[in-house]
């Protein structure tokens, strides 16, 4: 059988494979998001951004300092992770106690000062990032090409995701995160330093989004205007998975991936909007997302 | 808006030498001539005109001596960041309040388009180099102000587009920027395409300055056509190739890309582009008059090499900057006569001339990337493969749809 | 209440005297924007909704002006009407759609709601995409006054900017206006007291878009272009700094941080990418520091003094 209600096989395996590569990224951003919203409520809008410093972190690595994508994969969450660290304990924490808008009006104006920085510095067209050899070329799949970087990229973000929910559920520092956003006071008087698990937390949180930035440099050009482009999309999905959830937020981001690139084949022109029309649709039905509880 | 003001101050402490010979005193609106280079300076068209191109207008002025009838030459630029609306605001604030008298470069095409409009409303001139859409000369044209200097996408269609077909090429799918340029260029090859006997099995439109072409590609790939027709520039001309080869889009289909320049092969790299047809209007190893205007040009920008683009700047300028000289005025009217009059025959032309419509007609070449091996040394990328005479490259006026011209 | 009119009275004359004084297409924008961002504020600071979407009504309106006024000709009283009830048509699906959620979500549904806007002005033809319409003709007034001077076009935008303002002014300080304050300072008292408060709220977001969408298309004739810059998300944000650091809840706050931003982005725009790092600069001052604005702040001392 060649083709599918009229698609080539090709074709849709070729689009579902690169929005499977697209909903990997999705499903990691949402899961910072997810794991910041549901420890710190605050909506880390600056999220974008800091996967874009992860993106140019290692590029500024490669081309700067010789260092290679094995090594960056490791310096650049810990990086950001410390940059996170550094915002939540400077600006975030002034912001306890007051009405949640003013957490996602300052993480803006994060996002503005980051981006625009990278946009003064290096232009608005994108840099290009050299793939590590052993990524150079494809599989002949037969029905298409495949890359070989990108089913790595599958294959890591996965193992990512997996690794996180595992660490949050099912782990006793998990455990402790979780009991400290639920009760501070009660977590503290057990003895634990709740302030530095917020900070870690964050850190973590947007240490997921480095991690997705170096992944994202040989595949989407590292560009200053990265971030802003995919956070919105980011914003989308977990509002339809529900933030709170972790294996909501990997779900949902993967699932919408894939129904990115199948619209692609079969009604190219909503592609870009299909992901805003679902979430219209699940806010009709369930407002608290798919998988999300209420707060 | 504030722009950088670079006063052109008569290097020439030729001071005493009047400048002309025939000391003709001219008069000047606000005793300056103010010439205003509105480029991208920051985004994917910053290597096609962008900062390059403010250098090359600056040159023309220094070539030229800096002065005119005893008053100072001001060159000042901006960035539109390849938006139409912020271009349209800072021309309006140049005509409006700042006296500038002429502005040069205006890529891209959706900025051309408003400037143009906005130079025929001001009746101000508009020199159009870097953007290709031929729609002004034709439905948008301005012939009282307007300009458009270097190629449009007629020229392309009709030099690139002939080559490809002539090479086998009969079936296409073009991918698509989703603007006025990439509409104008995929419709004119097309329109070449078909008059060829060859089809059109269909396209894909993409926004401006994406970064991953992958899912494009792919559509391209599925559609089955030879030829894969590159229907943008700069950056994203850059990147379709590059995600081309990663995808292995080459190894069964050809591309073709619509418009390219020296400056985007030297971003690609020989391994990737060699083989490539494309078309410039100039290249800087042609001759030595090229050569030796591309090594000034060098030597104040950090050692690259000029586009066609750059070298159309120049040229304009100087050709406007001697009409005025040569009608005593920078009156609007007067200097477009005289730029009409005068046949434009410098390093970047030669018998160039500027006709009714506001298209300036010259010679077009058909080049192909060199490979690694037959390139001698950075920047030599081309070997020249044919000459079209501009008569045969451009549309005519009776062809077009300029009605303010037609008979 | 004196104070109030007082200020109206200055403002309407120096807005009067001003196309002698400026550069009336300058002056323009900066009463556009002052007119969304007032706009914008009867949302966030009157109902307690932060919006970040608002783009949406601003760009779209633009859009359907321009068409209306360039593609099928209609005088620009028709076609400004046309772009707001556009907006408001856009505000009533899309309020009907965010006030579902409350506080943050409601602010993450609005940006996605505007982003998918933006998309589809990318696709649709009307928008001609990148391009924008271009060449909006300004027309004539009613079919007599011609708007090509802009002196003349500027008295127009005043008038309409005085009007939105006025409209503000008045829905702010009318019952329903009170209901809507209620509902800022405690949502679940005011439902336990038996107010519809969706419903509510879905009525100040369609008034609060139409205002918006009023902006846009005055805006579009008086600059003769719609692009995308005018639904993209950054001009959301920007909206929202301008009522911050003007002063949200107050009713002329919003107007003078657009006149301050607009100013700032004209004189800096030399710098390129300085001006957004200090809008974020301004932003996260304002929000750790400054949370009044400027006009919240002078109140907050007047009234300790008084």
């Amino acid at each position: 059988m060649d083709s599918i209600f009229g698609v080539p096989i090709q074709a849709l395996m070729g689009q579902l494979m690169l929005g499977l590569v697209n909903g990997c990224f999705y499903a990691l951003l949402s899961l910072g998001l997810a794991v910041i919203f549901g420890m710190l409520n605050i909506v880390n809008f600056a999220h974008g951004a800091l996967y874009m410093v992860g993106a140019f972190l290692a590029w500024m690595l490669l081309n700067l300092a010789g260092v290679n994508y094995w090594v960056a994969l490791l310096l650049v969450p810990l990086a950001v992770g410390a940059l996170g660290a550094l915002i939540e304990t400077t600006l975030l924490r002034w912001l306890q106690g007051l009405d949640h808008l003013y957490g996602l009006l300052l993480t803006f104006g994060l996002a503005l000062i980051i981006e625009g920085i990278f946009r003064e510095a290096y232009g608005s067209s994108g840099q290009p990032y050299d793939l590590p050899q052993v990524f150079k070329g494809a599989f002949d799949l037969g029905f298409m090409f495949l890359p070989k970087y990108r089913a790595w990229v599958v294959v890591a973000s996965l193992v990512a995701c997996l690794a996180t929910w595992y660490v949050i559920e099912k782990t006793r520092l998990g455990a402790y995160l979780r009991a400290g956003t639920e009760n501070p006071n009660l977590v503290k008087a057990f003895g634990i330093n709740v302030p530095l698990m917020v900070t870690l937390t964050y850190a973590f949180g947007v240490g997921l989004a480095g991690l997705a930035g170096v992944m994202a440099a040989p595949i989407y050009q590292v560009s200053p205007l990265m971030g802003s482009n995919i956070i919105i999309i980011v914003f989308a999905v977990v509002v339809i998975g529900g933030m709170g959830s972790i294996l909501g937020s990997i779900i949902t981001g993967l699932a919408l991936g894939l129904i990115e690139g199948l619209t692609k084949v079969f009604y190219a022109e909503i592609s870009t909007t299909v992901v805003f029309i679902i979430m219209a649709v699940v806010l009709m039905f369930r407002p608290a997302g798919l998988f999300g509880r209420e707060k | 808006m504030k722009f950088k003001l670079l006063a052109v101050a008569a290097a020439a402490s030729i001071a005493g030498l009047p400048l002309s010979a025939s000391a003709q005193q001219g008069k000047l609106s606000g005793d300056v001539v103010k010439i205003g280079v509105l480029s991208d300076m920051s985004g994917l068209y910053a290597d096609y005109g962008g900062p390059g191109a403010v250098a090359a207008a600056r040159l023309a002025v220094q070539d030229f001596g800096g002065k005119i009838f005893g008053k100072n030459i001001e060159v000042v630029s901006a960035d539109h960041q390849n938006k139409p609306d912020i271009a349209k605001n800072v021309t309006q604030q140049w005509f409006d309040r700042d006296g500038v008298d002429m502005t040069v470069e205006n890529l891209n095409s959706s900025v051309a388009l408003a400037v143009q409009a906005l130079g025929k409303e001001k009746n101000k001139i508009t020199i159009v180099t870097g953007a290709a859409t031929s729609r002004l000369t034709n439905e948008d044209c301005a012939p009282a102000t307007g300009i458009h200097y270097l190629m449009d996408t007629i020229a392309l269609a009709n030099v690139v587009g002939k080559a490809v077909v002539k090479d086998g090429g009969n079936s296409w799918f073009f991918l698509t920027a989703d603007y006025a340029f990439g509409h104008s260029l995929e419709k004119d090859t097309g329109d070449v395409v078909k008059a060829a006997g060859g089809r059109v099995n269909g396209a894909v439109r993409h926004p401006l300055s994406t970064n991953d072409f992958s899912s494009f590609l792919l559509q391209a790939q599925t559609s089955g056509a030879k030829v894969v027709g590159l229907a943008n520039a700069g950056g994203d001309t850059v990147n379709s190739i590059k995600a081309a080869a990663e995808f292995g889009i080459t190894k069964r289909q050809n591309l073709a890309a619509l418009l390219m320049l020296v400056t985007d092969v030297h971003a690609i790299g020989l391994n990737t582009a060699q083989g490539l047809y494309l078309t410039e209007g100039w290249y800087w190893d042609l001759n030595p008059e090229t050569r030796a205007w591309a090594d000034k040009y060098s030597k104040v920008m950090n050692g690259r090499k000029p586009n066609s683009n750059h070298a159309a700047v120049y040229s304009s300028t100087m050709h406007y900057l001697k009409a005025v000289q040569a009608a005593g005025t920078d009156d609007t009217a007067a200097v477009m006569k005289k730029m009409r009059e005068t046949p434009i025959n410098d390093m970047f032309a030669k018998g160039g001339k500027l006709r009714e419509d506001g298209r300036m007609v010259h010679d077009m070449y058909l080049f192909q990337v060199k490979t690694p091996a037959e390139s001698k040394a950075t920047w030599d990328y081309y070997n020249l493969k044919g000459t079209v005479k501009g008569e045969e490259a451009f549309q005519t006026v009776a062809a077009g749809k300029c009605t303010a011209v037609k008979k | 209440m004196n104070r109030t009119v007082l200020a109206f009275l200055v403002l309407a004359a120096a807005g009067l005297v001003a196309p002698f004084v400026g550069y009336p297409i300058f002056l323009m924008k900066v009463l556009c924007f002052a007119l969304f961002a007032s706009a914008f504020n009867l949302l966030i600071g009157f109902t307690g909704l932060l919006s970040f979407g608002h783009a949406m009504f601003f760009g779209f309106a633009a859009y359907v002006c321009g068409h209306a006024a360039k593609v099928w000709g209609l005088t620009p009283e028709l076609a400004i009407a046309l772009g707001t009830l556009s907006a408001g048509v856009l505000g009533v699906v899309t309020g009907w759609l965010a006030v579902r959620r409350q506080g943050i979500y409601f602010a993450m549904v609005t940006l996605a709601l505007a982003q998918m806007v933006y998309f589809i002005c990318v696709q649709a033809p009307f928008t001609y995409a990148e391009d924008g319409i271009q060449s909006i003709p300004r027309g004539k007034l009613l079919g007599v006054v011609d708007l090509a001077n802009d002196r003349v076009m500027y008295y127009l935008v005043f008038a309409v900017f005085m009007a939105g303002l006025l409209g503000i002014y008045r829905i702010v300080h009318s019952p329903f206006g009170q209901v809507l304050k209620s509902i800022r300072e405690n949502e679940a008292r005011a439902l336990s007291l038996g107010y519809d408060v969706d419903r509510y709220k879905h009525l100040a977001f369609v008034l609060s878009a139409s205002l918006a969408g009023l902006a846009g298309a005055t805006k579009s004739l008086a600059f003769g272009l719609a692009t995308l810059t005018d639904v993209s998300w950054q001009m959301s944000g920007e909206v929202v700094l301008m009522t911050l650091l003007g002063g949200m809840g107050t009713i002329f706050g919003p107007a003078l941080g657009a006149a301050i931003v607009v100013t700032m982005q004209n004189y800096l725009s030399g710098l390129g990418s300085m001006v957004t790092i200090i809008m974020g600069v301004t932003f996260v001052v304002c929000v750790l520091l400054f949370r009044r604005g400027i006009v919240g702040e002078i109140q907050h001392r007047l009234a300790r003094k008084g």
